[in-house]
């Protein structure tokens, strides 16, 4: 066990855990921050993606000791307000079912924006593929990142 | 009782929910306003006009959190911006039916919801009538109001709350007109989209509280084995860890974080031995093929004389359908908080049927019910696994060993391999047709490994075809099953409408007349019981027909199907392309029958979400076994669709104004079949053995096929 110094959503957080923990499981055991999902553990289904510096990776398999310095950015981090244009064409296509995997699929379009703010239907489809939603709301997933696309 | 009082009085509500027509409610003129799970009352308005709504129903995505206010809040005429929801505990004094499945949640609770609604408006316009003693008729509400027509004055229900908590309730009350409807058939958000997109703790698997412990289970890997010795020696030892206990086929390792107590799991050395057979898929293929062959069938319907109808048959169609076991796999795995304490046992977590799961625990412990409580967090998913209480039992037993508070998680490891799973079937079915190619004897035998009664003998064409005969045989195996969205029929609809295709086929007829003329025979002739609505059905056919252009199209091929599950009737065409000798999906069309939609948008979800699901399944859905032990264990390995791989779909909705009749699972059965269809319009091949991914047409490219076969064929 260490403490590790993490930046997470612009502040700063210690945990003291075992060096191999993934990150997913430190923000959600012991830090309080549970919009992070496990869904599979594996790097398989995407529920469990945040932000390393901008860029998506899956916490689920990401070690606590080597996110070091680096900028972490969860759902929860996404905006201030819920506001992020991607959250808001959330609620505006409606897109959630059950729900569970949406925070993994608002945070690998968001990495996804930040490199091609104006992606096409492929390139949207080709980035999304990674992400599982059980409930099929993959038609309204696709429609809200465009959406979020044209307000960025 | 614990009443928070935000501002002084109210009108309160109180619903019996003990009878389809909704009783006299109970009005109680307390002074609180809810804002906590103790609020005894389903239906609250607040002296500042906020309207709290109780949803009874566990919510797994099906979006009943926003169908069952919206319902209530039409008939009340309240303002929608002003209602607020919250997911109600368990409490069977108030509510019944208090569960989630078989697409029952909304036509079960109509009456009761609009009732509940017209109930309070009444009372909020007697006693904004009585206050300007005026006419009660000529009083309307609307958003919230109280409008008094011939003078233009009005009074929020804010206002009146109080004064209409004492307003004698209502016997009957009338409920409006559809055509005056604000919310019911609109498209209305989520309501829990903003709480969703911002990452809040929602799910069972987000339940933390102060000095739980966490706890993982090892079960037996294979079905039918049983533990014969554990060493939990090294476990104990690992970081973190508190305890490591067994209970009956368990082995828990118990501990301060997830993390740790994963690491701890992969020390246990434990050893199983046989308590059962150990099956492997090629032996379920053998017990199949002898069981259709030679099984004890047992008879699920009979008309007329299949024998000579077959004896004299010009043409016999015969084909063989089979399907793997499937996994629920929700997006969240199977997790509950127990606490169980002298003074009783607190549940917080993700369960489809939480009064079951109550009562299970209650019987396990020794505990009477009323010292159980039960908190319903939101599902990450059901499908039919969470009509399971398993995990709810295990959690509970655990912490009633350990004496401590326990969340406890599957992996999805655990998830995948711990059975409850769709069955496994094989279908043979036999078609007779006549020298005019009228289908005059057909022949179904199901033969289902822990699937009960696999067939559903009362579907069409059960009641058109003159001769019939359904029967079924089962095998027991250690392997657990259970419902899966839409059970039977989401693999049964498939073989069903891809059979009935090859019999239009061989009989020179276009697939949709095939059907319809067949309806039109149990609507004239009927062969026994109708026990599915023929101009419903025939209803989504044609309307399908015509939003798909069926027939007319070039270039691309059309597959076709109809069902009727769950009380809603749902009729598909499929198109396909052959890109690179392989079938693509490309669209799919969809006709609903589901009587009233409530939520134009959640109805929508339901149909793309049902037909993606039922389409990812047929395609690449596949739990294999090797000795008892299932071969898949995570998505590496079992694979469900993905973003590229779905169709478009678009869904149309009839409109007949009729109760609503459900919508959770029905558009789910039909998919395979008019993919299956479409795909052999397209390649010339049939696939009968879902996932279709390993069926030929998939593995080697098609032959080229010529433009004339493309043609559509004639018209319906």
């Amino acid at each position: 066990m260490a403490i590790y110094n993490l930046k997470i959503n612009g502040k700063e957080y210690k945990a003291d855990v075992a060096s191999d923990t993934p990150l997913l499981w430190v923000l959600r055991d012991h830090l309080g921050l549970v919009g992070t999902k496990y869904g599979c553990g594996i790097a398989q289904c995407g529920a469990c993606t945040v932000h390393l510096n901008g860029v998506a990776v899956r916490s689920c398999v990401l070690p606590v000791s080597s996110v070091q310095a680096s900028k972490v950015t969860t759902i929860e981090g996404l905006s201030e307000k819920g506001d992020h244009p991607l959250q808001l064409a959330w609620d505006e296509v409606d897109v959630p079912q059950c729900g569970y995997c949406q925070s993994g699929q608002i945070m690998t379009a968001a990495s996804l924006l930040k490199q091609n703010p104006k992606p096409t239907y492929d390139q949207i489809d080709g980035t999304m593929h990674g992400n599982i939603c059980r409930c099929g709301a993959y038609h309204r997933i696709r429609e809200a990142v465009k959406l979020a696309s044209t307000k960025i | 009782m614990k009443i928070t009082s935000i501002t002084g009085g109210g009108l309160m509500l109180g619903f019996s929910w003990f009878s389809a027509e909704a009783k006299t409610p109970v009005v109680t003129n307390a002074t609180a306003f809810a804002g906590n799970l103790d609020f005894n009352s389903y239906l609250s308005i607040s002296t500042d006009g906020l309207i709290t709504l109780y949803s009874p129903n566990p919510e797994l995505g099906q979006n009943i959190l926003t169908s069952f206010p919206m319902i209530v809040a039409e008939e009340l005429d309240a303002d929608w911006s002003k209602v607020k929801i919250l997911q109600a505990v368990l409490d069977t004094k108030r509510f019944d039916r208090q569960l989630t499945g078989g697409s029952g949640a909304v036509p079960h609770s109509w009456k009761l919801l609009r009732n509940a609604g017209a109930t309070a408006r009444y009372m909020l316009i007697q006693a904004a009538a009585k206050r300007w003693n005026v006419p009660a008729d000529e009083c309307t509400a609307s958003d919230s109001f109280v409008i008094h027509s011939k003078t233009g004055k009005k009074l929020g229900y804010g206002e009146l709350a109080d004064d209409a908590a004492k307003i004698a309730v209502p016997t009957e009350v009338k409920w409006k007109d559809r055509k005056d409807f604000k919310l019911i058939g609109k498209e209305v958000r989520n309501v829990a989209n903003k709480d969703i997109v911002t990452g809040k703790g929602l799910f069972g698997m987000d339940f933390y509280r102060e000095g739980m412990v966490f706890a993982m289970i090892q079960r037996p890997e294979a079905f039918g084995t049983k533990i014969k010795s554990v060493d939990a020696a090294a476990a104990k030892a690992m970081p973190g860890i508190i305890d490591v206990v067994t209970f009956k086929n368990n082995v828990a390792v118990v501990g301060k974080s997830t993390w740790e107590v994963m690491k701890a799991r992969k020390v246990l050395k434990i050893e199983y031995e046989k308590d059962g057979d150990l099956e492997s898929t090629a032996d379920h293929n053998k017990i199949f093929l002898s069981l259709l062959d030679d099984g004890k069938t047992t008879v699920r319907r009979k008309e007329g004389d299949v024998e000579a109808a077959f004896k004299n048959a010009a043409k016999i169609i015969k084909s063989d359908y089979q399907c793997p076991f499937l996994s629920h796999s929700p997006m969240e795995p199977m997790n509950f908080f127990a606490h169980v304490r002298p003074d009783g046992v607190e549940l917080i977590g993700p369960s489809q049927t939480p009064g079951s799961a109550r009562q299970a625990t209650s019987k396990l412990l020794g505990i009477p019910e009323d010292k159980i409580t039960l908190q319903l967090t939101r599902l990450g998913g059901g499908f039919g696994r969470r009509l399971k209480f398993d995990y709810v039992t295990e959690a509970a037993e655990l912490s009633s060993i350990i004496k401590a508070p326990v969340k406890l998680i599957w992996s999805r490891e655990d998830d995948m391999t711990g059975g409850s799973y769709r069955p496994a079937v094989r279908y043979r079915f036999e078609a007779a047709l006549d020298a005019s190619n009228n289908l005059v004897g057909y022949k179904l035998r199901g033969a289902g490994i822990n699937s009960g009664n696999p067939c559903r003998e009362d579907n069409f064409p059960a009641g058109a075809v003159d001769n019939l005969l359904i029967d079924s045989v089962e095998h027991t195996s250690p392997i657990t099953t259970g419902a899966w969205r839409a059970p039977i029929t989401n693999f049964l609809a498939f073989a069903e409408q891809a059979f009935i295709d090859e019999v239009a086929h061989a009989a020179g007829k276009d697939p949709v007349t095939f059907r319809l003329e067949l309806l039109e025979k149990a609507k004239a002739k009927p062969a026994g019981a109708v026990k599915y609505d023929i101009d419903r059905t025939i209803g989504v056919i044609k309307l399908v027909a015509e939003k798909s252009g069926w027939g007319t199209k070039k270039g691309i091929a059309q597959g076709f199907s109809v069902y009727f599950a769950h009380r809603s009737y749902v009729a598909q065409v499929c198109e396909v392309a052959m890109k690179g000798g392989k079938p693509v999906v490309k669209k799919v069309y969809a006709a609903v029958d589901c009587g009233q939609v409530v939520n134009l948008s959640g109805a929508k979800q339901q149909v793309r979400g049902g037909i993606t699901d039922g389409m990812g399944h047929a395609m690449y859905g596949k739990l294999s076994f090797k000795d008892g032990a299932a071969e898949q264990k995570n998505f590496n390995s079992y694979r469900l669709i993905r973003m590229k791989e779905i169709a478009e779909i678009e869904p149309y909705f009839v409109d007949n104004g009729i109760e609503p009749t459900g919508l959770g699972e029905p558009a789910l059965p039909p998919t395979g079949g008019a993919l299956a269809n479409a795909i052999f319009k397209a390649s010339g091949k049939r696939v009968r053995n879902q996932p279709f991914m390993e069926e030929d047409v998939f593995k080697t490219p098609a032959g080229k096929i010529p433009a004339s076969k493309l043609k559509g064929e004639k018209k319906a």
